[in-house]
Order: structure tokens, then sequence, then C-alpha cells
């Protein structure tokens, strides 16, 4: 056999990788930005970057079935005459009746009340259904009002005032015409069919010091009865939790870019914010500079998939996390028995985030009355409660392993950093080592 | 008739005393003193009072009224009769921004000028302003009637949806998707039963023009990205 001219391997850019070349050929194609659900998809410096330290010879641990790890948080304890206590600190973000199918809501708000947690309402007002089957139900207070009206905050059994979210800080809502149903329509006043855009500001306050007085206004509206969340998108966490305090919040959410949205750009999704392992310290850092760590109450979502994200997160000084993405999937998103119709719509079970188009196969962000007839709520709501029970018990046994008798007794020192990045943003030490990047000038 | 003087109570003692007044309640006409430009006043109300606050208030007067009849004889801050449900609320002075934001039903009546987003993001709430409005009123306006018998502002009616605006003197611009529209018969009892309800006199409907949304922005359509 004669040699010749051997061939290279053929080899794709790192740069312009599969996926980049198929969106400038669906954009050349259509001229029209993608749009779609979920949140960041990219690789980041997440919880995964993190491990625990456990017991050894400074630190005493817990019998795992004998010595009890509580898991109890009390919420709104600054202004609100009754404030919320949740068994777990384990809490459902807000989505809404119109993203989410009628059964979907129904299931989030059974799977949240077996397990003594609350669920959250979205940019589209409060339904009986979940009002009905929700213990504990934080209705959201969002620049498109819809829905709004003095009843259902006085029926909630929080307020939560929503300035922007991890997927797309600084931009407003998005419903597309095929899930504006007849009912959608009714319950935000708006035409049927059509493509609802939500402002991304609140129409009648602007800033900190406006917020100030909004929330004032809604404390007495409801006769200060209800705790008030302030819900931010993380862009300048140690500011805007600052300037939320400021305003009078009794709770802070802080959402992270991996966090979830039922539309929107992706190039919104994708490049805006930063990711929730960057926000946990600055805004606990904020909390403690103002005195009030522990006072005002902090959530913080984006990417909570296992009671391990739980117990880093609250190592890191949070007092709940929240999950959306990972909720729904728990009832059913994405679920591989559907993988021949989500192939049919040109994806597959793991993948599919067209959920603005209201055809997913699982009956969760759809209105299509037949697809949302898929979704059983009772039978969703148990498998809710389960991930949650699951989420709750890894969290104790971190918790335990690491000596504490109370999830929130886990604490920074409790962590350390597989990676500089990691270690830098949740300012642990890097394992093995006693650096943390950007400490002391280091 | 019972009088909350504000520079001896609180403004919480205010609001709970209102919200205490159900439907039957023996108390059904209130004075409010010295207000002092205080946020918050006559919030939340959900019986058939009438109040009467003398002097100006601050933010969010009358915020979601439901039934409650409340006069401000003075002027108003920003987002006056925020959310309202129902009832009325009638300005004696001016107006500042976000007038009726987000209303969802009810009468509000600006008897001076109310400033700009008049009407913002409305959801079913009528409003009468005799005299001028600032910029961006109306912008994403859902449902309800805004009545002008001045000048509005800039880019009026922005991203407009099926709010209907009346304006009797000149607009300035109009905002994205809003357009004059013809005045017809139902437009014309539309308005006069307005006008009859906010007390005003001695104006014609014909005088009036109208302007409602091109509905051309109801869908994305890429050949409208210079309009967004």
């Amino acid at each position: 056999m004669s040699y010749r001219n051997p061939p290279t391997t053929p080899r794709k850019s790192a740069t312009f990788d599969d996926y980049t070349l198929s969106e400038i050929r669906r954009a050349a194609a259509t001229g029209i930005y993608d749009i779609r659900g979920g949140g960041a998809k990219r690789p980041l410096p997440h919880f995964d970057d993190l491990l625990f330290l456990g017991a050894s010879m400074s630190r005493y641990p817990l019998e795992g079935y004998r010595e009890k790890c509580a898991t109890n948080v009390v919420l709104g304890t600054r202004h609100a005459k009754t404030p919320i206590e949740l068994k777990i600190p384990i809490t459902i973000a807000g989505m809404s009746f119109g993203s989410l199918s009628a059964n979907a809501k129904e299931a989030l708000g059974r799977g949240a009340t077996l397990s003594g947690t609350s669920t959250t309402t979205g940019d589209g007002g409060m339904t009986n259904e979940e009002r009905h089957h929700s213990q504990l139900l934080v209705y959201q207070y969002l620049p498109s009002r819809y829905g709004m009206n003095p009843d259902d905050l006085r029926r909630a059994d929080a307020i939560e005032v929503v300035v922007g979210q991890g997927a797309k800080p600084g931009g407003g809502g998005m419903l597309l015409g095929q899930k504006i149903s007849d009912r959608v329509a009714e319950m935000r006043t708006l035409p049927k069919g059509i493509d609802q855009r939500s402002a991304c500001r609140h129409p009648d306050w602007t800033g900190p010091d406006d917020l100030e007085i909004k929330i004032l206004e809604l404390r007495e509206i409801t006769d200060w009865d209800k705790p008030i969340y302030v819900k931010i998108g993380s862009s300048r966490p140690y500011y805007d939790v600052a300037l939320a305090v400021k305003a009078g919040a009794d709770v802070v959410v802080v959402d992270g870019m991996q966090g979830g949205t039922a539309a929107t750009q992706e190039v919104f999704i994708e490049h805006v914010g930063i990711p929730t392992l960057g926000c946990i310290r600055p805004a606990v850092k904020a909390l403690q500079d103002l005195g009030m760590h522990r006072k005002v109450q902090l959530i913080v979502s984006g990417g909570i998939r296992s009671g391990a994200d739980v117990a880093k997160a609250l190592a890191l000084g949070v007092d709940a996390v929240s999950i959306g993405s990972a909720a729904l999937v728990a009832i059913g998103d994405n679920d591989p028995q559907y993988e021949s119709e989500y192939q049919q719509l040109g994806s597959t079970a793991g993948a599919y985030d067209d959920w603005h188009e209201g055809r997913d196969p699982a009956g969760i962000t759809t209105q299509d009355p037949e697809l949302a007839k898929r979704l059983d709520p009772a039978r969703a709501g148990r498998r809710l409660a389960n991930y949650l029970k699951v989420m709750t018990l890894e969290a104790q046994t971190i918790a335990r392993a690491c000596g504490h008798n109370h999830v929130h007794n886990l604490e920074p020192e409790d962590l350390c950093a597989l990676t500089i990045e990691a270690a830098a943003m949740a300012q642990v030490p890097l394992a093995g080592t006693a650096w943390i990047p950007g400490k002391d000038g280091l | 008739m019972p009088t909350i003087d504000l520079a001896t109570s609180s403004l919480r003692e205010l609001n709970r005393t209102l919200h205490a007044c159900k439907d039957g309640s023996s108390e059904t006409a209130f004075e409010v003193l010295n207000p002092r430009g205080q946020h918050a006043v006559a919030v939340g109300i959900d019986a058939p009072l009438s109040i009467d606050v003398h002097g100006s208030v601050g933010y969010y007067c009358g915020g979601m009224n439901k039934r409650a009849h409340i006069t401000v004889r003075g002027s108003a801050g920003p987002g006056v009769a925020e959310n309202m449900m129902s009832g009325t609320v009638s300005v004696r002075g001016d107006a500042s921004q976000y007038a009726g934001a987000t209303g969802r039903g009810g009468l509000l009546v600006i008897d001076g000028n109310a400033a700009s987003r008049c009407g913002i993001s409305m959801k079913g709430i009528n409003i009468v302003v005799r005299g001028n409005i600032g910029h961006m009123s109306a912008f994403m306006a859902q449902s309800g009637n805004l009545v002008v018998l001045g000048d509005a502002g800039e880019a009026l009616g922005d991203s407009i949806y099926e709010a209907r605006l009346f304006v009797r003197g000149g607009v300035a611009s109009l905002g994205a998707d809003c357009i004059e529209k013809d005045m017809r018969p139902e437009h014309h009892e539309t308005l006069a039963r307005l006008l009859v309800e906010a007390g005003v006199t001695g104006v014609a409907t014909r005088e009036f023009r109208r302007y409602g949304s091109a509905r051309r922005l109801y869908t994305f359509n890429i050949d409208n990205a210079d309009a967004y």
C-alpha cells in the first residue's frame, strides 16, 4: 500500500460549533430571534463546583436516623403580622396560569401543600384552583398587573413584588398567541390570540424610593398582615438586595440566570444576568452589612436540583430556596415517555423548550385542553411531594454529616470549592487550600 | 360625620377605620383633614362610603378602591386611584403621573391637569380629565375609556390594546400602533354618558376625536420591528 498524503480528521470550530451554525441558519431563514422557555443552558459555575467537608476531628456529626435535624423556616418576620412558616426550606417559584395549564398549577399547589411549603402565582393572576389547592400561596405583584385585585391580595398568604427574574433581568413577560385561550384572555383583559408582551417596568413606581411607598400601600391595603417579598433578577445582587431592604421588604428573592421563564429571547436568557452561585454571597453580605441577615429572609432560586444544592445554598447564608424548572420535571416535563412526540416537534426529551408554542406533549406548558388532560394533577402533585421529600432528606443528610441540628446551621466553613471560579464566587477556599480568591487582596 | 384628622391620627388608624366599615355600617361618610401629602390615603376600601379628603395627598390615594366615593379637595400625587375596581375618585386639583394606572373599573375624575402616563395599563377604568394630560398617557392601555377635555402630550396611546381615548384638544403625537378612529354613534353615546357621570356640562361630544389601536402589533411581525 503506497503512502499518500494522510487526511486530517475533519475539525469543527469551537467558536462556530454545531449549535451556533444552526442558529445562524435559523436566523437567516426566518429573520427573527429565537424564543424559548427555560433558563440558561450554557455551562456555568454552579453548586456542583462546591463540596461539603463533613465532620472530622474538629466537627462532631449527628446520627443520621436518631438525632433530629430541623428544616422549618419562618418568612416575613420583619413587618408582617402573620409571617408564614414552611416545613421545608424549599418553595415553588412563580409560574403563571397561562404559561402553565390549570392542571399543572393545581399539581404544583397539591405537591407544595403535601410538603408543607408554599407555591406562587405568576404573570396571569390567581386562579381559584391554585388558591384552593395551595395551603400557602404567594401572590405575585408584577408590572403587567394582570388580574390584580384587592380580594386576591387579601386571600394570599404573602405578596411578592416582582422587579425581575433571573432568566431575563430587565425583561417583561411574554405569552404568545397560541396560549391566549378564552380564560387566559379574560383573566388578563386582553384580546384572545394576540402575542402578549408584558411591560418590563412597573407602571406606577420607578426606583427604590417609589417602591418603599408602593410597599406601604400594599401593607395598608392588607392591614399589615401579609409578608411582602421583593423578587429581583440576578444582576447587581449586593445593591439590589440592600435597596429592597431599604424599600421595606420582609423577604428578598434573588433569581439567578439558570432560573427559567415561560418564554423569552434566547439571547436574553443566555447573555443577561449572572449565575446563581455568584448572587448569594453579595446578597448575604448586603443583609449582613445592614444588620438584617436572618431578619429579612433571603430566598435564592435558579438551577436548584437536589438536596445538595439546597444545603449548599443554605450554607452560603440563604434562608430558603425556590424551584421552578425542577418542579416541572418532577410533575412530568420533558419526560422520555413522550420522546416520539418531542421528535415530531423537532426536539428530544430533556431538550424541549418551545413552551411558548403551547404544544407540550406532557400537558404542562399548554392551554390545549386535550394536551392538558394528560396531566393528572393529583398524581403529579404526589410526584412533586416525593421529590421535595427526597431533596429535604438529602439536605438533612448533609447537615447531620456536618454536625448541624438544623439545616440553617450550615455555614460557609462547611464548604470548599473545586474550581477557582467557584471559590471566588462562593467565597470559600479552593479544596485542599486556604485560598479564597479575592479575599484579603489575594 | 366622623372626622379623622391626620395631624393627630396615623395613616394606619385612618385606613383601619375605613376597612372596618362593611355593608350596613352605620357610618358611611367620613372627612379626612390635614392629609399634608401623605401616601396611601384611603386605600383598599371595600364599602359604599363617601370620603372627603380636605387637602392634597401623596402617592396612591384611593388605591384599589372598591365602591367608595372619594373626593380629594386638593391635588393628588402619583398613582391616584391605581388599580381601582369600582366607585369613584374625584380630584379637585391636579394629578401627578400614573393617574388611574391599571384601573379595572370605576370612574376617576380630575378637574385639573394630569401629568405623564395618565391611564397607563388601564384595564377597564373610566378616566375624565378636564385639563391636559402628559406624555405617554394610556401606554399599553387594555380596556376602558380615557376622556381628555384639554390637550394630550406626546406618544398618546403607545402600544395600546382595546382602550378608547377621546381627546377634545390637540394631541402632540400618537404612540406606536395608536391611530385616530371614527366617532361612531356608540362612541358618542359612551362619551356623553361619561361626561354626565363626571359632571361636565356645556361640552358637545362632536368636539372630541377618538383614538385607539390599529392592532398592527398584536401579533409579532418582523416587518413591524421598527415600530417596537
